[in-house]
């Protein structure tokens, strides 16, 4: 066992969080949302310079990692910050888009010049992964897309949109989907955006009788399930570690105020029942913490143990962060309930990852389901 | 013991429906339902309607224009109003400021005060948090000097509910710096008209910008605008106290929460059947159920015995502690029902505006910002530690 970081993986770490302590703050963030950007152009540049793109994909499709600790390295940091740049989209829609051999585009995004996201959620759909109702439609050798996608991450940036549609099956199937390169401008698409409770930037792309070569498709006809499962691991093990990140700056916010904050004369820190409570509120991040390792460490393997992880560090993340945004509000008092206070963004993203891709329910069922097949 | 509602507290029910079907406006029911944020004028409105039946003032004697409930009425009341999604009465005249004036307050006070808050003339707010000054309250550095007839006023509030709205301000300030923390205290009423008074407001978690900072730049106060006696005012404040926090338990909001989260999930559909019949998602519902119908009973136990003439002391801290949690549980329910439809920041929708379509189902745009307002049940009226510090002291005598 060595749970040590590499050494490339160390320089990484400690250069994105020089960086990120350097160009990010809550301050940037509230200016951003005030001005109705989604994210930070500059801060995304000089995170592309840094090789937080090119740290998501392997050598093989022109990156430098690409594994569940490279993830794990750049996410934390991101989470720590509580950036808002498009890194996560290309977690979600990278790999599918080198998948389908497009190294050209690959190397886009890791320079930063091409925004790239999945769009695969739809209403009604929740977290049932396999719930498609967009249809894709083969005509000669053109391909004819057409449904509406919800909660598209940053989908009004994004230059392409890996886009899940059914080509046969009935809604729930997980047979019969497939995946499509559709270039954002491409005629009949509309996409509308909006701006989540955590200042994520969202989408929702209508797709009215979108006519494509049909060479767009990544993977075989209506086997699209399967790489889109495998994208939604590497999704998932970013917003977990992300969420550790988060949770760490929680914490650090809530023991600054602590030894800071005085009422009846003293560091309200003195107080033994909130020392208690931070007390376990160290012990459960690291109890997510070993979630998470866990989750990168087993993300290359088979599908049943990569997805058991999945949903073990998912569940897991998701009732620590409940416990650590609901805690550290609390010992906060008043001011954390302010949105000019630093905590209230990460509170925020905490409780909205849970919103994302299972929630701690979602994936406690699945977690049974998986361990009993 | 008889868990049953008398005949007359039924018969008093009835009427409160009935009253409720006739009167409460569907534009405002549909605000509530749809968890949109009320204007003053909404408030007004509602006091308004209130008023003209005699509802207003829930516990004031009937010679000063109040219905005069005992406390089973009121939580008869709460609960009736909140399932027919009634708007809260905005508490600070007739639930805070009104009993402090009535058991304190001179006979000139009661006549003038009293009926200005009755009829929508005057909008009170609560200033009695300050920066230094939270659970400390008594650490509070607002100072009231004397100049003549008058007290000259400087320092700062914080947290103002509804502040902005407001014409008078309750405030305690400190008349004596000289003395011991909890003695040179007293307890003003402010006009916010007044030069010298700024109020900033402060945007919350969940986008609102519900409460305020007051601040007071030689504001000059007739002392005739003094609660009872100079120097005493923390006795005047602790009694308003416990009447916040019975308040804050909310028995007939949970009540109404946990209808209107059965709904939700009966219609949210997760994994190819009703979100409802989700054993995990139904396990949760059921246990905060079983939760509020035994809050339900020891609400009304603490209730009944204060409608007996016993006021409720430390077990209001116990209902505070224990219905905020409830309450709590609930809003964060609605938010994981809605799944990713609860993502969406819907400003400007929850602002009001009729002519705005949600963005996914049409109650799942209030949820996560309810679930992140809601937060401060357990922070505010006392929070939730320092209830457990007076149920130490006073019901288990550690
Ligand atoms: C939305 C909202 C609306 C409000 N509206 C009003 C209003 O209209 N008017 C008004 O006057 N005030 C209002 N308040 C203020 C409210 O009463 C205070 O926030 C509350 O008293 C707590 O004070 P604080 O925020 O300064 O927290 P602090 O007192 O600084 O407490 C911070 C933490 O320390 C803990 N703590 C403090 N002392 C002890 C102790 N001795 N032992 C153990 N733990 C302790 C607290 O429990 C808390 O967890 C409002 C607050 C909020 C959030």
């Amino acid at each position: 066992m060595d749970f040590n970081l590499t050494e490339e993986r160390g320089m990484l770490r400690d250069t994105l969080g020089r960086f990120l302590r350097d160009k990010y703050d809550h301050g940037l963030r509230r200016r951003l949302e005030a001005s109705g950007q989604a994210y930070c152009p500059d801060v995304f540049e000089g995170l592309a310079e840094l090789g937080v793109l090119g740290a998501l994909f392997s050598e093989e499709h022109g990156g430098f990692g690409g594994s569940g600790f490279d993830l794990a390295v750049v996410f934390e940091e991101l989470g720590r910050a509580g950036t808002l740049e498009p890194i996560l989209p290309a977690v979600l829609a990278g790999g599918l888009i080198a998948e389908a051999g497009r190294t050209d585009l690959v190397e886009e995004i890791i320079a930063g010049t091409t925004v790239a996201t999945l769009a695969h959620g739809e209403a009604g759909a929740r977290y049932d992964q396999s719930h498609v109702t967009t249809s894709a439609k083969v005509d000669g050798d053109q391909i004819v897309l057409s449904g509406t996608k919800s909660h598209v991450l940053n989908g009004a940036q994004a230059r392409l949109l890996v886009v899940s549609a059914r080509e046969s099956g009935a809604v729930m199937d997980e047979a019969g989907i497939s995946l499509f390169l559709v270039p954002s401008d491409a005629i009949g698409v509309t996409i509308t955006d909006h701006v989540n409770l955590d200042s994520t930037s969202a989408a929702t792309v209508v797709l009215d009788s979108v006519r494509l070569d049909a060479s767009v498709r990544i993977g075989s006809a209506g086997e699209g399930f399967e790489l889109l499962e495998a994208s939604i691991a590497r999704g998932v093990t970013a917003l977990c570690v992300e969420a550790l990140g988060a949770m760490e700056a929680a914490k650090t916010l809530t023991l600054e105020y602590l030894k800071e904050r005085r009422q009846f004369g003293v560091p309200i820190g003195s107080f033994q029942a909130l020392q208690h409570r931070m007390a376990d509120v160290l012990i459960e991040i690291e109890q997510a913490r070993s979630a998470v390792i866990n989750l990168a460490g087993n993300l290359h393997r088979p599908r049943l143990e990569r997805e058991r992880h999945v949903s073990a560090a998912k569940n897991m993340i998701g009732r620590v962060a409940t416990l650590v945004v609901e805690e550290c509000i609390q010992l906060h008092g008043g001011i954390a309930m302010t949105e000019e206070y630093a905590l209230s963004h990460f509170a925020r993203r905490l409780t909205m990852i849970d919103h994302l891709y299972g929630d701690v329910d979602h994936h406690l069922e699945r977690f049974i389901t998986l361990s009993a097949a | 013991m008889d868990l049953h509602y008398t005949e007359e507290e039924q018969a008093f029910r009835t009427k409160v429906r009935e009253w409720l079907a006739e009167n409460l406006p569907h534009a405002l029911s549909e605000k509530i339902r749809l968890g949109k944020r009320l204007t003053k004028a909404d408030y007004e409105l509602w006091h308004r309607l209130l008023n003209e039946r005699g509802w207003l003032a829930q516990n004031w004697p009937r010679e000063y224009g109040g219905a005069e409930w005992n406390a089973v009425q009121r939580q008869i009341f709460e609960e009736e109003s909140c399932l027919a999604n009634a708007p809260h009465i905005v508490p600070f005249g007739p639930t805070m400021l009104g009993p402090v004036l009535l058991a304190f307050g001179s006979e000139e006070q009661k006549r003038h005060y009293l009926p200005r808050i009755l009829n929508g003339e005057d909008w009170w707010c609560q200033g009695y948090s300050e920066p230094g000054a939270g659970s400390d309250l008594a650490a509070i550095k607002t100072t009231a000097m004397r100049d003549g007839d008058h007290y000259v006023v400087n320092g700062q509030k914080t947290w103002t509910t509804l502040g902005q709205h407001a014409d008078w301000i309750f405030c305690l300030v400190r008349t004596d710096p000289g003395a011991k923390k909890q003695e040179g205290i007293s307890f003003l009423l402010i006009d916010m008209k007044t030069p010298g008074i700024t109020v900033r407001p402060i945007t919350l978690i969940d986008g609102d910008a519900e409460v305020n900072e007051v601040f007071f730049d030689d504001v000059r106060v007739p002392v005739a605008n003094r609660v009872g006696e100079e120097n005493k005012g923390w006795t005047y404040a602790k009694y308003l106290l416990t009447h916040e926090r019975t308040n804050i338990t909310g028995v007939g909001f949970s009540t109404a929460t946990l209808k209107a989260l059965k709904s939700t999930a009966a219609q949210v559909q997760s994994g190819g059947r009703p979100l409802s019949q989700n054993p995990l998602f139904a396990a949760r519902m059921a246990q905060v159920e079983i939760d509020l119908m035994a809050m339900t009973t020891t609400n009304l136990r603490v209730v009944s015995a204060a409608s007996k003439g016993r006021a409720p002391g430390a077990e209001s801290s116990m209902l505070k502690v224990k219905g905020s949690r409830i309450r709590q549980e609930l809003t964060s329910l609605m938010r994981r029902a809605f799944g990713p439809d609860a993502m969406p920041f819907q400003n400007d929708y929850l602002e009001g505006g009729d002519n705005l379509d949600a963005l996914g189902p049409e109650n799942a745009a209030s949820a996560a910002p309810t679930y992140f307002n809601m937060r401060k049940l357990s922070i505010f009226g006392g929070t939730n530690e320092v209830q457990r510090t007076i149920i130490t002291k006073t019901m288990l005598g550690l």
